[in-house]
């Protein structure tokens, strides 16, 4: 809302520098979002008197213009408009004048003949015809306004308001006008408020003789109001309007649409003014919508209408669609004769509804929506009268229509002083309190508050402290510490959590942060079959776009994005991580499974498999897992089928890593290999060891035995490592493996494999026997897996 | 005899002197006190001597023996420093040289910031808890007193999944899940990711994270929550930040404050980076509507209480002086790395 300040003087005066005025608002529950000096960027630009002219003896034309500016000696002015005349009044920029949009004007010559300023236009003062409608578009603004010459150009053409812009939030729509900052503004300097009481003459008639009103449906409708004027006459509004309008950022039309304009702004009540000629028998119905019905909007839209919204009907159609949009007859025309005004106090969500279904938010529903108030449509319907004859815009017909369901019984809210100090900490006596609310017209009676109609948003005690604490102030109120002590606890799961970020720090990984929405197509990227279950998703109905059209299932896609990102941003290496959530849908269930997984990719650099391996393991030990079984799967669409293991603990699945499928990487644009690994973090939390004691440190030595056996290509050095430990049993302090070697004399088709064992027993020194013994079951399990010992 | 004792001493000691290194002097010794040295043979000749010459040529073949073995002591501890000293001449590096690089892992921005803020909290008694991001319409708008077609709903622009389900468009969700689930007294934050359609741009995304905070107890004050959030802003923001409350509006608390702190660039004076007003805004607070408590099936009579919302993009912009929130959804590990 853009406050014009000189239209405020009317209600209420204030002399608080505008800096201040500003923040004393802000304080007391008005938001200043800023103000700004109309015609701040224009200096130097004064009223000229075009004395005489010649032409340019070097152009065909220009004219030498010698001006009055109110000094002692004319200034020469050269020109090339073509409008301006001996005798007229025009803004001249002088020497070293500003213009709007930064233009300097400085003393210069024109074709050899010097120039000591500039006649300006209407653009050129960033005005247009709408400010005045007199002057023309191109060439210059002959002033046709009362002033003197030499007079600045900002006072002699009212460009000298100050306009205030508020965010008014969507409880105050009484807010939304002149008058209710005008109550604001008295309330918080505590000065008085002056209102008007629009006074109409009248022409005689009866209103009621030319038009006739049946609401239909008195819920969405809680008050329709109307009266007639005849004889209007279509012309611009006067200046001081047009200024008012244009001060507010609303474009002057003529003195009709004006004038429905203006009380709008002032009263905040939407006002619609349409031809009577268009009225079908003179009869107006408010009613729902027929099935079917459709309406052509202002705008010449056509639009399907439904039951559930309310229009602005004659005997046959509708004209209007309440409180959002008249129809394409409803305007003023040149041949319009007699207009009906109308002010109404329609339902909010209902307006809301519709114009939310009819995809068009217009002033008026905006207003409406918030809930208005039915008291303030005769006040509007009056003043818009008023000022038709003060204005000579046309001659009002006596009377005016009224159809008022409203109640009009004013709402009263328990006020108790002494909780409202309890509740904010201050200590105000009752009569300061009533003080107080008293010039924002809530009185108080005994132990209860009777609330003005125009403030709905006051319906209990709290609502009641609000306005005593922003009337005291905020900043006044004191601030004292929490009392009592609270205990905060980190969870378990929270520490967890806490553990996996500073792990996969420590092994130099960065966080990543992406977006937990992304487009239906990442499934196809990451190769996922038409029919995979895991493209079951959550769906939003109303995206920005496809790209952000569903919630992940899995983190996979937003990991690869990520290091493809990088890797087209030219980075070598990359190695990320993330705690992300995949959300899956549950059959019967509203609400998705939010599942936190902990993504982690690499690429470039030392980057391969074991070294994402590597990380995983190392992870799972601080975590304090037990040692996770990895197996090779080969059917994971996204992976490359010979580089991709499932883990496990025990029977449960935690998680995977692999390298990405070069199908998937190519889909992402990433030319290099990459790995991902995915863990489940709930799974991890559950598989922890319980909290490790302390182990003695042996007393007694060990003994190291090496061992290489040659086996089968595709015999998993996991099976290896199983067979001996099972084997040797809990002797077995250690078993490492140092080497796999391909090539000969190792026959083709098969590997060696060379692990170094290290034996020792807790309560005695082993013996040569034992540790041979050891070997020989070790080598035993190893021939069943067709690996003999490497001679 | 005495004479030949002498000379050995002499050549001996000038032999001593003058070996280079420690393998000459190993020669030195073998020959000067080996079996088969010059000393030895002297000492074997002995026996030709009259009993009254042994004693006293018996003492001086000793003292020369001494006098040797300590020379033969004190050149090899010399040679030793020697070497040793230019041993560390030899291993001379160039200290300039740069370090073996380790790699190390950065925490995002959003969440560094984030983990102080927690600590913050922690330390004042309040839990950390979270709720889904996927929510109802009911825990997301009904029950904060935002009926269906309340006007503040537009202000919201939803994503909806469902008619009544959608992504949060807040944390304050969390506080009704919170208040169905404790007790008071509450004390709670719990931060996470709310959605809204907002175009992406420089200081727009469709994904950013609030933190959302809830106190509920007995006779809890608008004093109370000025208190508690000042503490939390001077922590944050140093102990010297100005700090002011202004009436707002917010359907579940009542009163309604938004809160902001001094432009730290100008002092209140208003510049660019404040927009000229002097003021940051940083969070959105209030004593939590009498509405949403009895709905929660807190007695208001009772119980009362305030919550506040932060946002984490603007804090951490402010912090890093970061201008294009982007930035922190792109990754970049260039970007990453300077946390």
């Amino acid at each position: 809302m853009n406050l014009s300040m000189r239209w405020l003087d009317e209600f209420v005066h204030v002399d608080a520098p505008i800096h201040d005025y500003c923040e004393a608002l802000t304080m007391s529950g008005s938001k200043v979002e800023g103000y700004e000096q109309e015609g701040a960027d224009i200096q130097n630009v004064v009223v000229g008197k075009v004395l005489a002219m010649e032409r340019h003896p070097d152009s065909d034309h220009m004219w030498i213009c010698q001006v009055d500016v109110g000094k002692e000696e004319p200034v020469q002015i050269v020109t090339g408009a073509q409008n301006v005349r001996v005798g007229d009044l025009v803004p001249a920029a002088l020497h070293k004048a500003h213009l709007p949009g930064g233009v300097v004007i400085t003393r210069g010559k024109l074709r050899g003949v010097e120039s000591c300023g500039m006649l300006c236009s209407l653009k050129e003062l960033g005005l247009t015809v709408h400010d005045f409608p007199y002057a023309i578009e191109d060439g210059i603004f002959i002033l046709q306004e009362a002033c003197a010459v030499g007079e600045d150009i900002r006072h002699a053409i009212g460009l000298d308001d100050t306009v205030v812009e508020f965010e008014i939030t969507s409880n105050r729509p009484d807010c939304l006008s002149v008058i209710g900052l005008a109550r604001e503004t008295a309330a918080t300097y505590r000065l008085p408020l002056h209102l008007h009481t629009p006074a109409v003459q009248g022409c005689g008639g009866d209103v009621n003789e030319l038009l006739k009103v049946r609401v239909e449906n008195t819920e969405l409708c809680r008050r329709y109001m109307a009266a007639v004027v005849r004889n209007i006459k279509v012309e611009p509004s006067p200046r001081w309007l047009r200024e008012r309008l244009r001060a507010c950022g609303v474009r002057p039309i003529n003195n009709i649409v004006d004038i429905t304009n203006y009380v709008m702004l002032e009263y905040g009540q939407p006002m619609h003014a349409f031809d009577l000629k268009y009225v079908r028998d003179g009869q107006i119905v408010v009613r729902n919508a027929a099935p079917g019905e459709t309406i052509t909007t202002l705008d010449g839209t056509v639009r399907e209408l439904s039951p559930e919204m309310l229009v602005i009907a004659d005997a046959e159609k509708p004209s209007a669609v309440a409180g959002v949009m008249g129809g394409e007859y409803s305007g003023i025309h040149e041949d319009t004769d007699t207009i009906v005004f109308e002010s109404a106090c329609f339902k909010g969500s209902s307006v809301r509804l519709t114009a939310k279904k009819l995809g068009m938010r217009t002033e008026s529903s905006g207003r409406f929506e918030k809930g208005l108030d039915p008291m303030n449509c005769e006040g509007a319907l009056l003043r818009a009268l008023e000022l038709v004859e003060q204005l000579g815009a046309g001659e009002v017909i006596s009377g005016v229509i009224d159809i008022d369901h409203a109640d009009h019984t004013l709402r009263r809210v328990p006020f108790d002083a002494d909780w409202m100090n309890r509740f904010l900490g201050i200590s105000l006596t009752r009569e300061e309190m009533v003080k107080s609310l008293r010039p924002l017209e809530i009185a108080v009676v005994e132990d209860e508050c009777i609330v003005p109609s125009y403030r709905s948003d006051l319906e209990q005690k709290a609502d009641i402290a609000e306005e005593v604490a922003r009337m005291y102030g905020y900043d006044k109120i004191p601030t004292t510490a929490l009392r009592g002590t609270a205990e905060a606890i980190i969870t378990p799961e929270q520490d967890f959590e806490r553990r996996i970020n500073n792990a996969m720090i420590a092994m130099g990984y960065d966080e990543i942060v992406t977006y937990s929405f992304m487009s239906p197509k990442m499934y196809d990227k990451i190769c996922l079959p038409a029919d995979h279950p895991m493209r079951r998703s959550v769906v939003i109905t109303n995206p920005l776009g496809e790209d952000t059209s569903i919630m992940r299932t899995t983190g996979l896609p937003s990991m690869l994005d990520t290091l493809a990102r990088n890797y087209n941003n030219r980075n070598p290496e990359a190695w990320l991580y993330e705690i992300s959530s995949e959300y899956l849908p549950r059959e019967g269930e509203d609400l998705p499974e939010e599942r936190a997984v902990l993504m982690v990719g690499c690429y470039g650099g030392e980057a391969d498999f074991f070294t994402l391996k590597g990380a995983v393991e190392s992870l799972l030990s601080r975590l304090n897992l037990p040692r996770a079984d990895y197996t090779a799967v080969s059917t994971h669409p996204s992976y490359h089928p010979g580089r991709f293991a499932v883990l496990t603990i025990g029977e449960v699945e935690i998680g995977s890593v692999g390298e990405v499928h070069p199908a998937v990487l190519e889909n992402f644009g990433i030319g290099c290999r990459a790995w991902v690994a995915r863990l489940d973090i709930a799974r991890m939390f559950a598989a922890r060891l319980p909290e490790a004691t302390y182990h003695a440190l042996p007393r007694f030595p060990a003994s190291t035995r090496d061992l290489a056996v040659i086996c089968d290509e595709s015999l998993p050095v996991a099976a290896i490592e199983k067979a001996i430990s099972c084997a040797v049993g809990n002797i077995l302090e250690q078993i490492k493996l140092f080497d796999v070697y391909r090539g000969a004399p190792v026959p083709v088709g098969k590997k060696s494999v060379a692990y170094s064992l290290v034996l020792r027993a807790a309560d005695r020194t082993l013996t040569v026997e034992e540790c041979d013994k050891a070997i020989e079951k070790a080598l035993k399990a190893l021939a069943q897996l067709g690996a003999t010992l490497r001679a | 005899m005495k004479s030949a004792l002498e000379a050995i001493r002499a050549r001996a000691l000038e032999r001593l002197q003058n070996a280079e290194d420690l393998t000459a002097l190993e020669e030195a010794r073998v020959q000067l006190l080996g079996k088969k040295g010059e000393l030895t043979a002297i000492l074997k000749s002995m026996g030709q001597l009259s009993p009254e010459e042994r004693p006293a040529m018996g003492q001086m073949a000793n003292e020369v023996r001494a006098a040797i073995e300590e020379k033969l002591a004190a050149r090899g501890a010399a040679l030793k420093a020697a070497m040793a000293e230019q041993k560390l001449r030899m291993e001379t590096i160039d200290v300039t040289l740069p370090g073996t690089p380790i790699r190390e892992g950065h925490r995002h921005p959003l969440n560094l910031v984030l983990d102080e803020i927690k600590e913050i909290f922690l330390g004042m008694g309040f839990d950390v808890v979270s709720g889904p991001e996927v929510e109802l319409d009911y825990y997301n708008f009904e029950a904060l007193n935002l009926p269906p077609d309340h006007p503040a709903r537009d202000t919201q622009d939803t994503f909806y999944i469902t008619d009544k389900v959608l992504l949060r468009t807040q944390t304050s969700p969390v506080q009704i899940r919170t208040m169905e689930q404790r007790k008071p007294p509450i004390r709670i934050i719990a931060p996470g990711r709310v959605y809204r359609s907002d175009a992406v741009d420089a200081t727009h995304s469709p994904i950013f994270h609030q933190i959302e905070g809830l106190v509920v107890d007995e006779g809890i004050t608008m004093s109370d929550l000025k208190g508690c959030l000042e503490t939390v802003i001077k922590r944050l923001y140093g102990e010297d930040s100005v700090v002011r409350f202004r009436p707002h509006h917010f359907p579940f608390t009542e009163p309604s404050a938004e809160v902001d702190v001094q432009c730290f660039a100008c002092h209140g004076k208003g510049c660019r980076i404040c927009k000229g007003e002097g003021w940051i805004e940083i969070l959105g607070c209030g004593m939590v509507h009498p509405k949403v408590l009895s709905g929660c099936g807190l007695d208001p009579e009772k119980y009362s209480g305030f919550a506040f919302g932060i946002g984490l993009e603007r804090i951490v912009m402010r912090r890093f002086a970061v201008d294009d929130m982007r930035l922190f959804y792109e990754n970049d590990t260039r970007f990453l790395e300077q946390f």
